[in-house]
């Protein structure tokens, strides 16, 4: 499974949102592939994603997409996206 | 982990608004001879361009720009407002703790950036941030030894 955390320049807050995506995946027990990805290449990098993690600012940009899109509020909240990704996943 | 040299960290600072808060990460930067000038204003075109989406957690925002020439070496700022401003966050406003960061590649930044994920997911680690009293206070939130040393 491939989940791709997504932010405007891509060396920034998805590299946060990479590490911790991991930790909650390995608290469920779910084995998956995160990458850090910016909004230019998200067309590409989202192509065969499962999940796509990101900021409300980036919702609209990111368009149409066959993902399930995933908006995180607290990027340091494992707890949060533990349960966002249980519900997009389980 | 980065080291955080007294001149990168600026607390209870005024600030008229998140540009005013970015900018005093720039010049945190700046005089930890990380950056050059130009490094400050392009972490506000960062947000000017995206949104507020550098206000990652409540109460914290992480200024950064793309790497570039105005990156001398990789570099971490600390500010901190006596009184909190808005970025426009729907969730994370207001924001009383700016972290600034430079890097010199994008790899670079990742290994850095996990690092200060490990020292975030205690969530009491804002609040003590934002009421740090000294340059020291701070650098033990991030476990840094007392009087690091600039990397110069």
């Amino acid at each position: 499974m491939k989940i791709v955390a997504i932010c405007g320049a891509g060396v920034g807050t998805s590299a946060i949102l990479k590490v911790n995506a991991e930790r909650a995946l390995a608290r469920l027990d779910i084995d998956a592939d995160v990458t850090a990805a910016d909004l230019a290449s998200v067309q590409v990098a989202a192509a065969d994603a499962q999940v796509i993690l990101t900021s409300p600012e980036f919702v609209e940009a990111i368009g149409r997409t066959n993902a399930d899109v995933i908006v995180v509020q607290n990027y340091f909240d494992v707890d949060e996206l533990q349960q966002k990704l249980e519900a997009a996943l389980g | 982990m980065l080291d955080l040299p007294d001149s990168a960290v600026l607390l209870k600072q005024q600030a008229a608004d998140w540009r005013a808060s970015v900018l005093l990460a720039g010049a945190a930067l700046e005089a930890s001879g990380a950056v050059t000038a130009e490094y400050g204003p392009r972490m506000v075109g960062m947000v000017e361009e995206f949104g507020a989406y550098i206000v990652i957690a409540p109460g914290l925002a992480l200024a950064h720009a793309r790497p570039g020439d105005d990156v001398l070496r990789a570099g971490m700022a600390v500010v901190t407002l006596d009184e909190p401003v808005l970025f426009g966050h729907p969730y994370n406003d207001p924001v009383s703790v700016i972290l600034g960061l430079a890097v010199l590649t994008a790899d670079e930044h990742v290994t850095g950036i996990a690092e200060l994920a490990n020292v975030f997911n205690e969530t009491a680690v804002i609040e003590r941030l934002a009421n740090a009293t000294s340059a020291d206070e701070v650098r033990a939130v991030f476990g840094l030894s007392a009087q690091a040393e600039s990397a110069e």
